[in-house]
């Protein structure tokens, strides 16, 4: 079985700025990985790289099995990638937003609406879906994107810092799905070690 | 590695110069209606015709570049848009002194391939206001790419539109390379073309190397981890 | 591709930002060249080219805005992260872009011909010259707007560089809008091979667009 994450020496510069210096990972299907560094130690960079976003540098890098960059195509639509902007156009509402993400994943129809109501549900925003995003507070941006994140079923999360915004019950709904039950492989980026260290199969300090 | 050929290729330029410098005063006949200052069209034409060129090799070489991905590829487009639109100005400059000798107006919107030209010289100076707005350089790079791809389909475009919009009815009273041209006069152009394109060959290369050793300069700094020269703000492409 | 269309529309019809902007720019300018020209009435090349020349300034008014809601939200990574042709994004916006212009047009054009014209016989083969010169327009647009759009300064840059590039775009429409609008009514002096050039246009600016809006969305 394909490993999810397999990175050797992977380096990433900005011009003249070495933001990844050679970084090593092997991660497993279904793994949590927990990334820690002090602010810009290049965690964002890694976990924009994973999601396809960016261009590796240098090393090797292959994501569910796709070499990046060139096999980039093959792993874009298995990965759920929660980063620090929620990616939810501010004048559209909630539900519009997701419909917007099923369509862009291919999901459309009668099974989508389905999926869609089952996530608002799963975080508590089915009453305020209909909103326009923009009148929304960030903590239930927040868990929209959290339902964004997870539409398409990804067999692998990308996740930059989720519990920012999330009051502790935002929090609760979302472990669920994001957490470590939730059954895909995990990347997760936090400031906040002593909560996600006790989930962690791997720890990653850069 | 770039400056190997520089010097061969610049005597041979000089010479190509000399040559065809000599040729346009002692050997080309005067021309019967314009007398002395019809000489300008040596250089003129020239001028435009390797200007014209020059931004062409500079789309083709940012398709090399946006397909390999090597960055040596953007340098030469950009260098080559650069000593074009260089190029260009002479073009435009002797386009008006030709234009003042011989109709008495710095300017005429009559002639269709000066119009062309002075449109796609518009298009090619926003070359550098466009690049250097975009901060990221492997950014700057691509898109300068397909600004200079992009600018490069525009060209035979616009000539044919601004050809058209002429009416075909006004005379065209500057006997180029197409009309029948007497032998000397041919000879003569041919070489001007051939020293021009030598030149502008040479000043491409010249800029290369120098964009390559400030290159190397700025590594070797990087690495003794000494301060950067007063280093310009502009995010222009280095050379490796 | 549908998706990102309609999702453009949505939110221009839910906010109106763009659209009534570049209707109240064009009827306004056409009220400064009243007096600028000092005519109250036009026809001919005059009435061509302020036409043109409105619509062109107008259309430049949408074309900043195109990608700015991708930009700002980080709407750029949920478009990039979707399994789909970055091509489909080229040809979304576009059309968007298409559709705001015809929109742009629908208003503009009968206000022009209220305020500067006597007869309404030369507007259905304008429109047909307009739709072309739009296509082009909007193909060229969407591309210069998504290149300034990462850029400083991104509200310079897009006029910037797209004028000269949309200057065979007006040489064709007006010559075929000039003789339109002549003053003993319409005439078709070169209409057909004018078209054809404003085709050529599209045809070339489409296919390069086409060609590199792969290299536009990477990283």
């Amino acid at each position: 079985m394909t490993k999810a994450i397999e990175l050797r020496g992977l380096r990433r510069e900005y011009g003249e700025r070495v933001a990844l210096a050679g970084v090593d990972l092997s991660l497993r299907r279904g793994e949590s990985l927990v990334v820690l560094g002090p602010n810009g130690a290049g965690k964002t960079t890694l976990l924009r790289i994973l999601a396809t976003l960016l261009r590796p540098g240098a090393g090797e890098v292959r994501v569910l099995g796709a070499r990046l960059p060139g096999e980039a195509w093959k792993a874009r639509g298995r990965i759920g990638f929660l980063g620090h902007e929620p990616l939810l156009y501010r004048d559209l509402s909630g539900r519009e937003n997701l419909r917007f993400h099923a369509r862009l994943h291919g999901l459309s129809g009668e099974a989508a609406e389905a999926r869609i109501e089952a996530l608002l549900i799963a975080v508590g925003m089915e009453r305020r879906a209909g909103q326009r995003v923009a009148e929304l507070s960030a903590g239930m941006r927040q868990r929209i994107a959290v339902c964004r994140c997870v539409l398409h079923e990804p067999e692998l999360l990308l996740l930059d810092e989720p519990d920012s915004n999330l009051d502790a019950e935002g929090r609760e709904l979302a472990r669920a799905l994001i957490g470590p039950g939730s059954g895909r492989t995990r990347v997760l980026v936090t400031h906040d070690p002593e909560r996600a260290l006790p989930d962690a199969d791997q720890v990653l300090e850069l | 590695m770039y400056g190997k050929g520089l010097k061969p290729l610049s005597i041979a330029t000089v010479a190509a110069l000399a040559l065809s410098l000599s040729l346009v005063f002692f050997y080309a006949p005067l021309d019967a209606d314009q007398g002395f200052v019809q000489k300008i069209f040596y250089l003129h034409v020239p001028l435009a015709i390797v200007a014209l060129l020059g931004f062409v090799a500079g789309g083709v070489f940012a398709i090399a570049h946006l397909r390999s991905g090597d960055s040596k590829w953007d340098a030469y487009s950009y260098v080559s848009i650069h000593m074009s639109v260089i190029f260009g100005v002479a073009v435009l400059i002797t386009g008006a002194i030709w234009a003042k000798a011989s109709w008495g107006h710095w300017w005429v919107w009559d002639e269709p391939t000066l119009v062309s030209f002075l449109i796609v010289f518009l298009m090619y100076a926003t070359y550098y206001p466009f690049r250097y707005a975009i901060e990221d350089r492997d950014r700057q790079a691509r898109y300068a790419s397909v600004f200079a791809i992009t600018a490069g389909a525009f060209v035979p475009l616009n000539f044919m539109a601004v050809r058209m919009a002429e009416s075909l009815v006004h005379p065209r009273t500057f006997a180029t390379a197409e009309g029948g041209l007497p032998a000397e006069m041919m000879l003569t152009f041919l070489v001007s073309l051939g020293a021009t394109g030598l030149l502008w060959t040479t000043l491409v290369k010249f800029e290369l190397t120098a964009k390559s050793a400030s290159g190397q300069l700025k590594r070797l700094r990087r690495a003794l981890d000494a301060p950067p020269s007063g280093g310009s703000s502009r995010v222009a492409p280095e050379v490796s | 591709m549908i998706a990102i269309l309609a999702k453009d529309l949505r939110t221009e019809l839910r906010t109106l930002q763009s659209l009534p902007a570049m209707a109240l720019f064009a009827v306004t300018t056409f009220v400064i060249f009243r007096f600028g020209l000092d005519r109250t009435a036009l026809s001919g090349s005059l009435a061509a080219g302020v036409l043109w020349v409105t619509l062109l300034f107008a259309a430049i008014l949408g074309i900043n805005r195109l990608f700015v809601a991708e930009r700002e939200e980080g709407g750029f990574d949920a478009i990039r992260l979707a399994p789909i042709d970055r091509t489909a994004v080229f040809a979304a916006k576009a059309t968007a872009l298409l559709v705001y212009l015809l929109a742009l047009e629908l208003v503009a054009v009968p206000v022009f011909a209220i305020f500067f014209l006597d007869s309404a016989a030369a507007l259905p083969p304008l429109a047909l010259a307009l739709l072309l010169a739009d296509i082009g327009l909007a193909a060229t647009g969407t591309l210069i707007s998504s290149m300034a759009v990462n850029s400083r300064a991104r509200d310079l840059l897009t006029p910037l560089v797209l004028l000269p590039l949309a200057v065979p775009l007006s040489i064709a429409a007006t010559g075929a809008i000039e003789p339109l609008l002549g003053v003993g009514g319409p005439a078709y002096d070169r209409f057909g091979t004018w078209l054809a050039v404003l085709g050529l246009y599209d045809l070339i600016f489409l296919l390069v667009g086409y060609a590199v809006f792969d290299f536009l969305l990477e990283d």
